[in-house]
């Protein structure tokens, strides 16, 4: 007799557990020190707690106790990934504090540069998320380009990750014919490279299995967890902060917005592999025209000291739609800066999304996020 | 080494003598004439005065896409001396070359120890026979003899195929790979390697099984080895010929999973864990497909026995193709694809490499394994990559035959040998191209794609015999 019962129910008499796994902060695809609490059963996520914080170094605050030109610098350590936009949108916000106007050549400067970073980003990115998968290959396909984009980087400012290289009122120095040539030489090489990534990666059938309906995030929820860059693009929402509200000359350009159509990692993912294409566009269209002139506008103060006031400026960062607030109480340093950083944003969907997903989908899931620690804890 | 030495002392010193202009400009330029200066200086004046002044070469950028020239971004030869040149070096690197070209005479002698076999067994015999020890002593050791050099091919085959993923991996992305130790190419990399690995400390975790975290290698390393017996390296030259050698083989890599799980359970660690349940869950699986994907070439050998089935691929249909079961239309290359995908996920390789997924789990069962317990189930991974490569070329592609009818010359083992590595360089290949699978994606192919297909195989093999 009781055979039977047992054999009716058996969820009663088979004890399961759950287990708890600390994915980070030293976990080969955290990609930084993120720390995920899992909750598993198998191998199927029952809850997710993303944990930031290990990176903290509070460059909001150190903001308010240095000067203008000083903040650039910390800038530089937020998303070292991509840094250009980073010294840019600060530059930004200061420069309509203070009523600056930068020339035309130093705007179409800081173009270029924004989006041959954004290509070296979106590169490391590609290289990463292929490791993520468990395609090894891609990555050092991936940084050999980036390598190139890098050399560029340290031929006009000298560094390689934290350039600091756009400054209050225009850019550091500006480029010469060499750096032109090399640069233009570049993106007549990149271009079939990117062919060459979709026959290796984006097309290739287990790396579709393994994205294309992983990680779904549909339009509503993008919008309102706030996510924005490739992450709100691949869910189809048609929001760019260079079409929106174009910065530097934007407008002038001639370039499309990749969209996603139904917002899983394989869409996030190839939003990204098509922006590299548009960033080239842009960078061949910017140093088709680069207009001649001053890199430098004329009445940047030493120590600017900028009347009271508050600013915000936001620019199309590589992970998405990068902000500052920035106030003035008239002395030397900001009063306050605040960052919209958006991979502290667009982080937060995590726990919402991992549930129910595999172990391995939560590695998938989390490379399409694409964040980048230093700007998710400041 | 006191020549080298006093020769280094004194060129370096030299350089700002015979040129007021600073070293690093002129290195690469001044690199030819600086020696030549060297030795009268050296005999003028033996003690230098000065500590060689070392700084690192001007960038040489390449005229075309402007990156740094190779030459300056490695080891600059032109102002230090190259870790070659030092006799320790030297010295080691002669004994390293003496043990490698010792083994190759050695494998050399097996490949011919088919011709030698009856010579060398009687010779033993005679030997034994004159000592008056009974004749069983001779079995003994003619067992022995074959154990060991099986054992060798196993041991071997891990130096020589991780220096070979070593490079082609590096090649496919466009990296050198390993490329000073030993010279040339870096080909004692791994030597130097396993006695890193050797002298590395063997960490058991706190938390582990102690003695099942210990017997879990060994119990992973110790199958492949065994499984070797049966395997034929050339026309009739296999250790022992089992009538049941594939079944047998197949056993043999089965016991593996064991390992494997017990390494996973035994660490301690929830990750090992994972890995642990994902590779018991995997290996089982596939280990079905593969066995069926072979049924067919078992139906067309009419035998278990791999030289057999080696040998049922002699000769050449219309005179110039070969009668590998790789050739029989359909039935011959879905059988191939089938024991090929299946093997690869039976070695734990990408994309089916789950249950170590880097990615995931961090190393998944060896997590918690270091120094030579670590790099024994390396040892097994590349002894089944081996064995499958083997077992590819047995069951597929010849054995020991040669592809042409006029080949009179090169022998069998040589064959066999070079389509074994063929197949492990499509192991490799495949490795470094693809992606991960999910464990459920893998399973879903496994129970909804490979086995029916190789069920259906099994059915159109039927039919081939049916209809000849």
């Amino acid at each position: 007799m009781s055979d039977t019962q047992t054999a009716v129910e058996p969820e009663h008499k088979i004890r399961t557990d759950s287990m708890f796994v600390n994915l980070g902060p030293q976990h080969p695809s955290t990609h930084g020190v993120l720390r995920v609490g899992l909750t598993i059963e198998g191998e199927l996520i029952t809850k997710a707690v993303p944990d930031v914080g290990y990176l903290h170094r509070g460059t909001e605050k150190l903001a308010e106790a240095r000067g203008y030109h000083h903040c650039v610098v910390l800038t530089d350590r937020w998303d070292y990934v991509s840094a250009m936009p980073n010294n840019l949108v600060f530059c930004l916000a200061a420069e309509k504090i203070m009523g600056v106007k930068v020339p035309p050549r130093a705007n179409a400067l800081r173009v270029i540069m924004c989006e041959l970073n954004r290509i070296a980003s979106h590169l490391l990115f590609f290289g990463t998320y292929g490791i993520d998968t468990g395609a090894f290959t891609p990555f050092l396909y991936a940084f050999r380009e980036r390598e190139m984009i890098l050399d560029l980087f340290e031929m006009v400012c000298g560094a390689r990750l934290t350039y600091n290289y756009i400054r209050l009122g225009g850019v550091m120095l500006d480029v010469n014919d060499a750096w032109l040539a090399k640069a233009k030489e570049f993106i007549e090489y990149f271009k079939p490279r990117l062919d060459e990534y979709d026959t290796l990666l984006s097309f290739n059938p287990i790396f579709m299995a393994r994205t294309e309906n992983v990680g779904l995030i549909s339009k509503e929820t993008a919008i309102n967890w706030g996510l924005s860059g490739p992450n709100l693009r691949g869910s189809g929402v048609d929001y760019d902060a260079r079409k929106a509200d174009p910065y530097c000359g934007y407008e002038e350009y001639d370039f499309t917005v990749p969209l996603g159509k139904k917002g899983s990692c394989w869409d996030r993912y190839y939003c990204r592999v098509q922006e590299m294409r548009q960033s080239v566009k842009i960078v061949e269209q910017a140093l088709a025209k680069l207009p001649a002139g001053e890199t430098m506008a004329t009445g940047v103060a030493k120590v600017p000291k900028p009347a009271p006031g508050e600013a915000y400026a936001h620019v199309e960062g590589a992970r998405g739609d990068l902000g500052i607030y920035l106030v003035s109480d008239g002395q030397g340093s900001p009063y306050r800066m605040h960052v919209r950083a958006p991979s502290f944003i667009n982080l937060a969907i995590l726990q919402e999304m991992l549930v129910g997903n595999k172990v391995a989908d939560v590695i998938a899931i989390l490379g399409s996020i694409d964040i980048v620690l230093g700007e998710v804890d400041r | 080494m006191a020549e080298e030495k006093s020769t280094g002392n004194g060129s370096s010193p030299e350089i700002p003598k015979s040129q007021p202009a600073p070293v690093p400009a002129g290195v690469s330029a001044g690199a030819a004439p600086a020696p030549a200066a060297a030795k009268p200086a050296a005999a003028a004046a033996p003690k230098p005065a000065a500590p060689p002044k070392k700084s690192w070469p001007e960038p040489k950028f390449n005229e075309k896409d402007g990156r740094l020239l190779k030459t300056t971004r490695y080891w600059p030869t032109e102002l230090w001396p190259h870790p070659w040149q030092s006799a320790s070096y030297r010295n080691g690197a002669m004994m390293l070359f003496g043990i490698i070209a010792g083994l190759l005479a050695s494998g050399a002698a097996i490949g011919e120890l088919s011709t030698w076999g009856d010579k060398l067994y009687a010779l033993i015999a005679g030997f034994v026979a004159s000592h008056g020890q009974p004749a069983v002593v001779t079995d003994v050791i003619w067992v022995a003899i074959k154990v060991l050099i099986v054992l060798h091919v196993v041991l071997i085959n891990g130096l020589w195929a991780i220096w070979w993923e070593r490079k082609i991996s590096a090649h496919i992305q466009s990296r050198v790979g390993p490329t000073y130790a030993g010279g040339f190419h870096g080909w004692a990399q791994t030597i130097m390697d396993g006695i890193k690995l050797l002298l590395k400390e063997d960490i058991t975790p706190a938390a582990a099984d102690k003695w099942v975290h210990a017997l879990a290698p060994a119990i992973v390393v110790a199958p492949v080895v065994v499984a070797f017996a049966p395997v034929t390296f050339g026309k009739d030259l296999a250790a022992a010929n089992l009538d049941i050698g594939v079944l047998y083989i197949f056993a043999m890599a089965g016991i593996s999973v064991i390992g494997v799980v017990m390494a996973g359970w035994a660490s301690g660690n929830k990750y090992s864990l994972l890995g642990g349940l994902r590779a018991s869950a995997q290996l089982v699986s596939y280990e079905l497909p593969r066995g069926f994907s072979i049924v067919p070439v078992l139906m067309f050998a009419g035998s278990l026995d791999l030289s057999v089935i080696a040998n049922a691929q002699a000769g050449y249909k219309w005179g110039f193709l070969p009668k590998w079961f790789i050739f029989y239309p359909v039935v011959g290359q879905l059988a191939f694809l089938i024991f090929l995908i299946a093997s690869i996920a039976e070695t734990n390789r990408t994309p089916f490499d789950i249950p170590e997924a880097e990615s995931e789990l961090v190393s998944g069962f060896h997590t918690e394994y270091s120094g030579m317990k670590w790099s024994i189930f390396f040892l097994a991974e590349y002894g089944y990559v081996l064995l499958a490569s083997f077992l590819l070329a047995t069951f597929f592609l010849g054995g020991g035959a040669s592809p042409f009818v006029f080949d009179h010359v090169i022998p069998s083992w040589l064959w066999m040998l070079g389509k074994a590595m063929a197949m492990m360089f499509v192991f490799l290949w495949v490795r470094w191209t693809f992606p991960r699978f999910r464990s459920d994606q893998l399973m879903d192919f496994c129970w909804k794609f490979l086995l029916p297909w190789s069920f259906a195989n099994i059915a159109f093999a039927g039919l081939t015999l049916f209809l000849r």
